[in-house]
C-alpha cells in the first residue's frame, strides 16, 4: 500500500478554461477521493434582484453563462410570462427554439475541441474551432451579436429571421453537417483516440439517476432525459426523439454530443420548414405577481429557474438551477479509482460550465 | 506594431467573467483571428509568461489567485484587462461579492472594453501588449548593462 498524498489541481490550470479547485487524495497514482473547492467565479448574480427590476434581470440573466446565454435569458423570461400569463405569438416560439439549437450547435462543437485539446489532440481542436465560427457568424446574421444576444423581451423577441437569412442559414448548416461529418469519423474511428476515452470514467444508469445527474452526460449512461420533450416553445411541433448511448464512459459521452449536433441541425430544418406567419411579440402590461418554476433544456443538460415576484418593479427571488451544479457529484463519482492522468478528461466530459455553477 | 525582437508568453486567467470573454480569448487564439502570428505563444504556466490576460472581475475568492498568479510571472510584465468586467466590475460591479475590476488589485496596463469583447477588440489589446513588453524588456535590458557597467567602474 502506497502512501497517501493531496494534489491540488487548480484553480488555474493549462486545460481548464474556468477556474475550479480539486484536491486529489491520491495512493500512488490512483485517486482515493476528490474534495471540490468552488467559488472562484461566484458573483452573487441572484443578489442583484434588490438593485435591478425584472426588466433590467432579462441581462443579468444572459450573463449568467457566456456560452449558453441565450437559453439563460430565454428561460428566465418563460418563467416571467408564465407569472404573468402571457401567451407569446407562435413566430416567436419558433424564433426562440432556432436560436436555442444555434446556441447548442456552437457549444457542443466549442466542448469537442476542448475535449480534443484535453487529450492533446492539438489540430482537430482547431478544426471544431474553426466549424464553431461559421455558427457563430450565423448568431451576427440573426442577431449582431456573436455570444450574448439580448434579444429576449417579457412577450416575444426583438428581432425577426427573414426569409434571406433563413436561406443563409440553411446553407451554412449544409457546410457545417459536411465538416462536422468530417470530424465524427476522427473523434469515433480514430484508434488513437479511442484509447485515450473507452471505459474511462464509467457510470452506470443506476449511480446517474441516484446521483441526479443531468443532460447528455445523463444520456450518456442510457438515461431518457430530454426536457425538450416537456413540450416549450416549438419543439411540440418538432419530430424527435432523444439520443441515448448506453455505455456511460467518455466515448459514450462523446458519442452522444456530436449526435446531437445533427439532430440540432436537423431540428432548426424542421423549424424553418413549419415556421409560421405572423407577429413576433405582443405588448405587455403590469408587474410580475406570483411564482412561477420552468424547466428547459440547456446544451449541459436541464436548467432549472425560480422567479417570485410581488406586483412591484423589484422581484422578491430569483433562482436559477444549472445542469453543470447537478453534475457535479456524479463528476466526483467519476474520479474515484482514476488516474490522475485522466482528470482533465473527466472534468471535460460533463462539460463543466463553473460560472453557471456559481453564478 | 514596431519591431519585435522577443516572442512574448501569454497567460489567461477566468476572474469572476460569465465565459464569454473566456471563450472570445481562446477563440481569439484558434485559426480564423489567429493571434499566434504575432509571434505570442499561450502558456498555461505563470512562470514563464510575459503577458497576462485576465477575463472577469476581481471577488473575495479569487483575490488572493490573481495577486499570486501576477507576482509569479517574471519582469518585466504586461497586464491585459479583457471585457468591462475586467476593466469595471461592468454589469457585476454592485454584486455583494464583486470588489471591482482587475486593477482593484493589480496594476493594469491595457483595457479592451466590450460584453462579450470581440475577438478584433482583444487582437488590438494583445498588439498594444505586445508593443508595451517589447518597450520595457528594452528598458530592462538597458538598466542591466547599466548596473553592470556601473559595478565595473566602482570595482
Amino acid at each position: 500500500m502506497g502512501k497517501r498524498k493531496v494534489v491540488p489541481f487548480g484553480p488555474q490550470h493549462p486545460v481548464l478554461p474556468e477556474p475550479i479547485h480539486l484536491d486529489l487524495v491520491m495512493e500512488d497514482e490512483k485517486i482515493l477521493e476528490a474534495v471540490p473547492n468552488i467559488g472562484f467565479v461566484h458573483r452573487g448574480l441572484e443578489g442583484l434582484i434588490e438593485k435591478k427590476d425584472f426588466n433590467e434581470l432579462i441581462y443579468i440573466a444572459e450573463r449568467t453563462c457566456g456560452i449558453c446565454s441565450y437559453q439563460h435569458g430565454m428561460g428566465y423570461t418563460e418563467t416571467l410570462e408564465q407569472i404573468m400569463g402571457v401567451e407569446i405569438p407562435d413566430r416567436a416560439k419558433f424564433l426562440r427554439s432556432t436560436w436555442s439549437e444555434l446556441g447548442r450547435l456552437h457549444s457542443h462543437l466549442l466542448w469537442l475541441g476542448l475535449l480534443a485539446d484535453g487529450f492533446g489532440f492539438e489540430s482537430l481542436f482547431y478544426e471544431c474551432w474553426r466549424i464553431r465560427e461559421k455558427i457563430l457568424d450565423l448568431h451576427e446574421l440573426t442577431v449582431g451579436a456573436r455570444l450574448i444576444f439580448s434579444v429576449n423581451k417579457v412577450g416575444g423577441v426583438l428581432r425577426d429571421i427573414t426569409p434571406e437569412m433563413q436561406k443563409t442559414i440553411l446553407e451554412t448548416l449544409d457546410v457545417v453537417e459536411e465538416e462536422v461529418k468530417n470530424i465524427q469519423k476522427t473523434f469515433l474511428y480514430d484508434y488513437s483516440v479511442q484509447s485515450r476515452l473507452k471505459g474511462i470514467g464509467v457510470l452506470s444508469l443506476q449511480q446517474v439517476h441516484d446521483l441526479g445527474c443531468a443532460g447528455p452526460f445523463a444520456r450518456a449512461s442510457g438515461l431518457n432525459l430530454d426536457m425538450r420533450k416537456l413540450g416549450y416553445d416549438a419543439y411540440p411541433y418538432i419530430d424527435f426523439e432523444p439520443i441515448i448511448s448506453t455505455d456511460g464512459d467518455c466515448f459514450a459521452r462523446c458519442d452522444v454530443r456530436t449526435r446531437e449536433i445533427f439532430q440540432s441541425i436537423d431540428i432548426i430544418r424542421q423549424i424553418f420548414a413549419k415556421m409560421p406567419e405572423g407577429d413576433i411579440a405582443v405588448p405587455v402590461k403590469g408587474m410580475p405577481n406570483g411564482e412561477a418554476t420552468v424547466r428547459i433544456e440547456q446544451p449541459r443538460g436541464e436548467a432549472v429557474y425560480y422567479v417570485k415576484g410581488n406586483g412591484k418593479k423589484l422581484l422578491d427571488r430569483m433562482r436559477i438551477r444549472t445542469p453543470t451544479f447537478a453534475n457535479l457529484p456524479g463528476l466526483l463519482e467519476t474520479m474515484k479509482g482514476a488516474d490522475l492522468s485522466d482528470v482533465p478528461l473527466l472534468i471535460l466530459s460533463i462539460d463543466p460550465c463553473i460560472s453557471c455553477t456559481e453564478r | 506594431m514596431g519591431k519585435v525582437k522577443n516572442s512574448p508568453w501569454l497567460l489567461h486567467y477566468d476572474g469572476s467573467s460569465c465565459n464569454g470573454c473566456d471563450i472570445e480569448v481562446l477563440a481569439t487564439l484558434t485559426p480564423l483571428y489567429d493571434a499566434e502570428r504575432f509571434g505570442i505563444e499561450n502558456t498555461g504556466d505563470p512562470m514563464q509568461a510575459d503577458i497576462l490576460l485576465i477575463t472577469g472581475g476581481i471577488n473575495t475568492q479569487n483575490q488572493e489567485v490573481v495577486r499570486q498568479l501576477y507576482n509569479q510571472m517574471p519582469r518585466p510584465k504586461v497586464v491585459v484587462a479583457v471585457g468591462v468586467c475586467a476593466c469595471t466590475g461592468g454589469v457585476f460591479k454592485d454584486c455583494y461579492n464583486v470588489l471591482g475590476g482587475a486593477d482593484s488589485t493589480i496594476p493594469v496596463d491595457i483595457y479592451v472594453p466590450g460584453c462579450a469583447a470581440r475577438p478584433q477588440a482583444i487582437i488590438d489589446g494583445i498588439v498594444k501588449a505586445v508593443e508595451l513588453f517589447q518597450k520595457r524588456s528594452d528598458r530592462h535590458d538597458r538598466y542591466e548593462i547599466e548596473q553592470k557597467e556601473g559595478g565595473n567602474a566602482n570595482g
